[in-house]
């Protein structure tokens, strides 16, 4: 479904991201990417859509060869690959409608968009994915207005609207509480297996990643050092992906702590969004 | 907590207290920079040539000024003053319309992010020449050329409003959120969907906010400029003042001030809105 070929990417600073990645993942198949910060994750997924040209090497997606493609024919395969943010990367001053249909405007003409006069049929995925995630009655809501959970949940409708073959999903749970964290990784593998998409998850977590992902891809300085499945991650093989460090210790309890450590800033209470929005 | 930093020895200059770090630090070039600007300033306030008996004059002037002020009147010379209004409101809101639709053009050039750098290069300095001279420049230089009138007024007052405004917006364009850019561009959308989302929808309260206040600006230049021969409420205002005519005077000016307060109400008030 997706092939990546020998990718490599240097950065004009001189620094290597990619050092010859190849990698295929099949149709619905979901798989993990971890690594360290700075090995290339991002990159990696930013590649495969071509919002970062990669410097050699070759990418199909299905038949088609993403990294020789330019100008519409371009924007046309974008439109299978939908994109899912850590920071969600939503219009903040849209509406929550506005935002699951830009889903929608690699279909739509410019003159349609400008005036949001989308078809009636993309207006009624729209609703339907709003429901599925959740948040029907906050469908003329600005986004800025939403909690991180729910703005997470409406760059996920942003993206099934785009109605992708293949999803890239860059560090989901990032800015997110544990709970939310699970809540939307479960969101996002029971919707893959709903819509049989394909999807590539880039995670910090390790934990989340082994419960919820069949396969993870260790990438490290910008080679993949480990492909396989989730509880074939032994301490052995973290210490090749991420460097030395005792892995027997991480018990349950330190975990936890972890987890509401990495509790986000981004993540207004509900007191402060009252505040800022009367 | 590791061991490390228990066991750190207090840093040496807690021995010898603290000063903020001085702007200069020699001792010697701190003092010499001091009294070379003490010294200029004496002589150049010395060299201010100021004449007694011309500002007793013109103190009494100014008396005959106040006076009119507190007597303004608006009915003897209102045809004029009537025209030179409709003339600047006209100047100011065609100028102001005309120089929006243009700098945002060149402000969407001018965004470095957005722009390839030879589009880039060519915007800005459109934008440095418009902004290189001052209205009342300009405006000598379009009466010279297309006679006196509002015509000359409306090209003035266009071309300020491109060279504020595009470079305003292209400097707001600069600082945009990048994600939401790369979000919209990874949908499949065109160049125009993509500005018409994640920038348009990011920089268009500024944009707003900016547009009201140069309508203010507009609206008091549009009466200077007239005082050059530009048309409008500044060419009324001019020829009172020359016939010592402080009533007339004094009523235009008090227009104008309504004028810009109305401006400076309705401007926040949009504001607002598009918060």
């Amino acid at each position: 479904m997706l092939r990546i070929e020998k990718l490599h990417k240097y950065y004009k600073t001189g620094d290597a991201a990619l050092r010859g990645v190849s990698l295929t993942v099949c149709s619905g198949e979901i798989i993990g990417l971890i690594g360290p910060s700075g090995a290339g994750k991002s990159t990696l997924i930013r590649c495969v859509n071509r919002l970062v040209e990669p410097t050699s090497g070759r990418i199909f997606l299905g038949d088609t060869e993403v990294t020789s493609l330019a100008g519409s024919a371009l924007r046309h395969a974008r439109r299978r690959i939908a994109m899912i943010f850590q920071e969600y990367a939503l219009i903040e001053r849209l509406t929550v409608m506005e935002n699951v249909l830009s889903g929608r405007l690699g279909y739509t003409g410019f003159w349609s968009s400008w005036f949001r006069r989308f078809p009636q049929t993309d207006i009624r995925r729209a609703f339907a994915l709003l429901q599925r995630v959740d948040l029907t009655e906050h469908v003329d809501k600005r986004a800025d207005a939403l909690s991180g959970g729910q703005r997470q949940r409406v760059g996920i409708a942003r993206a099934l609207a785009q109605e992708p073959e293949l999803l890239l999903i860059d560090e989901p749970t990032a800015s997110l509480d544990p709970k939310t964290s699970r809540q939307v990784m479960r969101l996002l593998t029971e919707l893959c297996r709903e819509g049989h998409l394909a999807a590539i998850v880039n995670i910090h977590d390790v934990a989340l990643a082994q419960m919820f992902l069949p396969r993870i891809v260790g990438l490290r300085a910008g080679e993949i050092v480990y492909d396989g499945p989730a509880d074939g991650l032994s301490p052995e093989v973290l210490t090749t992906i991420y460097g030395e460090e005792d892995w027997t210790q991480g018990t349950a309890k330190d975990e936890e702590e972890d987890d509401f450590d990495a509790l986000g800033a981004h993540q207004p209470s509900d007191l402060e969004v009252a505040a800022q929005y009367p | 907590m590791t061991t490390a930093t228990q066991s750190v020895s207090p840093p040496q200059s807690l021995a010898h207290g603290w000063h903020r770090p001085r702007l200069i630090e020699p001792t010697w070039a701190r003092w010499a920079v001091a009294f070379g600007i003490v010294a200029y300033l004496t002589l150049a306030f010395a060299s201010v040539d100021v004449n007694w008996a011309r500002v007793s004059d013109g103190l009494a002037r100014a008396g005959r000024l106040f006076e009119g002020f507190l007597t303004p009147n608006f009915t003897a010379r209102w045809s004029d003053i009537q025209q030179g209004m409709i003339e600047s409101l006209t100047m100011t809101v065609t100028a102001t319309v005309a120089g929006v639709a243009l700098a945002i053009p060149f402000g969407l050039g001018a965004a470095r992010n957005l722009a390839p750098w030879w589009l880039y290069g060519i915007c800005r300095a459109v934008i440095a020449v418009s902004r290189a001279l001052h209205e009342i420049i300009v405006a000598i230089f379009f009466v010279a050329m297309f006679g006196f009138g509002p015509f000359a007024g409306f090209l003035t007052l266009s071309l300020s409003t491109i060279g504020f405004l595009s470079k305003l917006l292209a400097d707001d364009i600069e600082e945009i959120d990048p994600a939401q850019v790369e979000a919209i561009r990874a949908t499949g959308a065109g160049f125009c969907q993509v500005i018409d989302f994640a920038v348009a929808s990011q920089v268009i309260p500024r944009l707003v906010g900016l547009t009201a206040y140069k309508v203010d600006i507009n609206f008091r230049e549009s009466s200077v400029i007239g005082i050059v021969g530009a048309g409008g409420i500044g060419a009324t205002l001019n020829t009172a003042l020359d016939r010592y005519e402080f009533e007339s005077a004094a009523a235009i000016l008090l227009i104008i001030i309504t004028i810009v307060m109305a401006c400076e109400y309705a401007s926040g008030a949009i504001r607002k809105r598009f918060a």
